[in-house]
């Protein structure tokens, strides 16, 4: 690097832009936090959705499934899973694990409850009403 | 500065002779000895963890229900965060002793909170292994703050907490020892990347129910660990050694520490955009993104060039020839890996197709693996012989080190290119065309590839085993 360059001058640019970009971040925070309920679908968040999340987070389902995206790939993207296969089949398909099959991948069985079916699917629902700008591209996720 | 290294360790013996013998500048930098080794011992469960996994996705029902995928992924991720942190730890009471010129604050609460560290991290995992998961979060009191089931932050929140007070003691005497001794501008951005990863974890105590804000904040700890403070922890840890493995001079080596860590922050910040993109958040979010994460390489690319920069400008010939190769490595892997790879799938029109596909899964490895897996070995690397009284190790445990840094980097490439295959086949077949496949039928038809990612996998275990063969051989005196 040329000498007119100095240590200082890189420092400057150091502090100046974290802060700068760190500000501009804290802004741009703010507006999404002020902006969300337009796209988030928390209107629709109810006590039943927010059962149902914690459900969803103490039994790890994020460890197999994504949801809207994030999460590991091992099983289906889940945050469409309620316009792919409806209310009854969720429940029945959570039910009906492991399915044993030899060789295929297998997904423990929670033994929930069926209004725990109920708030588990509540949240499904919520998740796939929040407008993600038309992702994923197709039904399968 | 280079007066303080020089003066302690013996100029470099002529080629590849007999390594010299060497003490530590300050007697407490050998705190960092137990956190080294626990780093490289997590690091054996990680990969040990991660082939399992690799056989679960090709035999789906491979020790199945005894310890299920998501278990398993929990443990694989969990410990390379943990070992990772343990290797940060000790390369913090490593190099700050000496950046500082004096002795550590208090080395016995640096080993107090290695124990409490260690301790408390093998029972999270044991809780991972041997409870249903749902009933850790019950065990440890969930309800009364529920943070846990989220991807990377799964610990339960007792687990949270202390590591909130392991960090909180480390960093007590870590900025101790700088406030009392000579502060340099490494230190600096040693202590800030620090103080930065502790400031930000905080936010893995917030939950909202609104799953948007959830996802929201949860990254302000994973994007602005990884693409941020964490850079400033790399940046410095590589900027130490080049240091002391070239000679060359600190200022030339300050200069581009500010400039890599600028770049780092300048891109980083606002390139947390990338994952905005598909979560409910605003539509803004999806140019400023791209746009931003397409500067996220420059820094990597940047670091590369300093270290080759440094090394061919070289004043001295370091005898610790496995340092600088993995001190190079690291800079070149982290360009490919978090640079590279990442570029390939961050511009939003892109990455609306590869989103949560074996594409993310394929960037994280490598990422995660070139930057921070290989900037901790790196400083094992220089500082362990240090620690155990040699300036170098001898020809023939070099050697092997050198083989081991070979098996594991191009054991990941190839993990990392079976991976994009697999992703790619994966988007076309799930989400390209008229006739989408379903999921599973997708992942049955990419199978091949797994097992080729699998087959590497065990080539990096290989060369896991060969690097800690390396620690045991000792080699003529005389070499």
């Amino acid at each position: 690097m040329s000498a007119s360059f100095t240590k200082s001058a890189a420092r400057n640019m150091f502090y100046g832009g974290g802060v700068f970009f760190f500000l501009l971040f804290v802004g741009l925070t703010v507006d999404t936090v002020r902006t969300s309920p337009k796209r988030d679908n928390s209107a629709n968040l109810t006590e039943q959705v927010v059962r149902g999340k914690r459900l969803w987070e103490v039994n790890n389902c994020i460890g197999c499934h994504t949801l809207l995206g994030e999460g590991a790939y091992f099983a289906p993207e889940l945050g469409n899973v309620y316009t792919r296969r409806g209310p009854e089949f969720i429940k029945a398909w959570i039910k009906a694990q492991p399915t044993g099959a030899p060789g295929r991948r297998q997904m423990p069985n929670f033994h929930l409850t069926d209004s725990e079916l109920d708030d588990l699917v509540a949240f499904l629902k919520y998740t796939g009403e929040i407008d993600t700008s038309k992702w994923p591209p197709n039904k399968e996720g | 500065m280079t007066t303080s290294a020089t003066a302690t360790l013996p100029p470099a013996s002529a080629g590849n002779k007999a390594p010299a013998s060497a003490q530590l500048k300050y007697a407490s930098q050998a705190v960092a000895k137990p956190y080294f080794i626990a780093a490289i011992g997590l690091f054996v469960g990680q990969i040990i963890f991660g082939l399992l996994m690799g056989l679960q996705y090709v035999i789906g029902d491979f020790l199945f229900p005894a310890i299920p995928f998501n278990v398993a992924r929990m443990v694989h991720t969990n410990l390379l965060i943990v070992w990772l942190l343990f290797g940060f730890m000790g390369a913090g009471y490593y190099l700050i002793p000496e950046e500082s010129e004096r002795e550590l604050h208090s080395p016995k609460l640096a080993i107090l909170t290695f124990w409490v560290f260690l301790v408390a991290g093998a029972l999270t995992i044991v809780g991972y292994l041997s409870v249903p998961y749902a009933t850790l979060a019950k065990m440890t009191g969930n309800d009364i703050l529920p943070t846990m089931g989220r991807e990377f932050l799964e610990q339960p929140t007792l687990t949270k907490i202390g590591i909130v007070l392991v960090a909180l003691s480390f960093l007590f005497n870590l900025s101790m020892t700088v406030l009392k001794g000579r502060k340099t501008s490494i230190t600096l951005v040693m202590m800030l990347g620090l103080w930065g990863l502790a400031v930000f974890f905080l936010f893995s105590f917030y939950n909202p129910h609104n799953l948007v804000l959830d996802k929201y904040f949860w990254w302000w700890v994973v994007h602005l660990w990884v693409e941020g403070v964490w850079e400033l922890i790399m940046g410095a840890m590589l900027a130490f050694v080049l240091i002391k493995v070239t000679g060359i001079d600190r200022e030339v080596v300050e200069k581009w520490l500010y400039v890599i860590i600028a770049m780092t922050l300048i891109s980083g910040i606002i390139g947390t955009g990338h994952h905005y993109f598909w979560i409910g958040t605003p539509t803004y979010w999806q140019p400023l993104g791209s746009i931003f994460s397409a500067i996220e390489p420059i820094p990597f690319f940047m670091m590369t060039l300093f270290a080759f920069n440094a090394v061919n400008k070289r004043r001295r010939e370091h005898p610790n020839k496995a340092a600088v190769l993995w001190a190079l490595g690291t800079g070149v892997m982290s360009f490919l890996g978090a640079g590279v790879w990442g570029f390939l799938h961050t511009l939003a029109p892109i990455n609306y197709l590869t989103h949560g596909t074996q594409i993310t899964a394929s960037h994280g490895h490598m990422a995660f693996y070139g930057a921070y897996a290989m900037v901790v070995m790196t400083m094992i690397s220089y500082s362990m012989p240090l620690m155990r009284g040699r300036e170098a190790n001898s020809n023939a445990s070099q050697v092997v080190e050198m083989w081991s840094f070979w098996l594991m980097t191009v054991a990941m490439v190839f993990i990392t290119l079976f991976l994009t295959a697999a992703g790619i086949l994966q988007v076309w077949m799930q989400r390209m065309g008229d006739q989408p496949l379903p999921f599973m039928a997708a992942q049955e038809k990419i199978a091949f590839f797994y097992w080729l990612r699998e087959g590497a996998g065990v080539v990096f275990m290989i060369g896991l085993v060969v690097y800690i063969a390396s620690f045991f051989i000792k080699g003529r005196e005389d070499a």
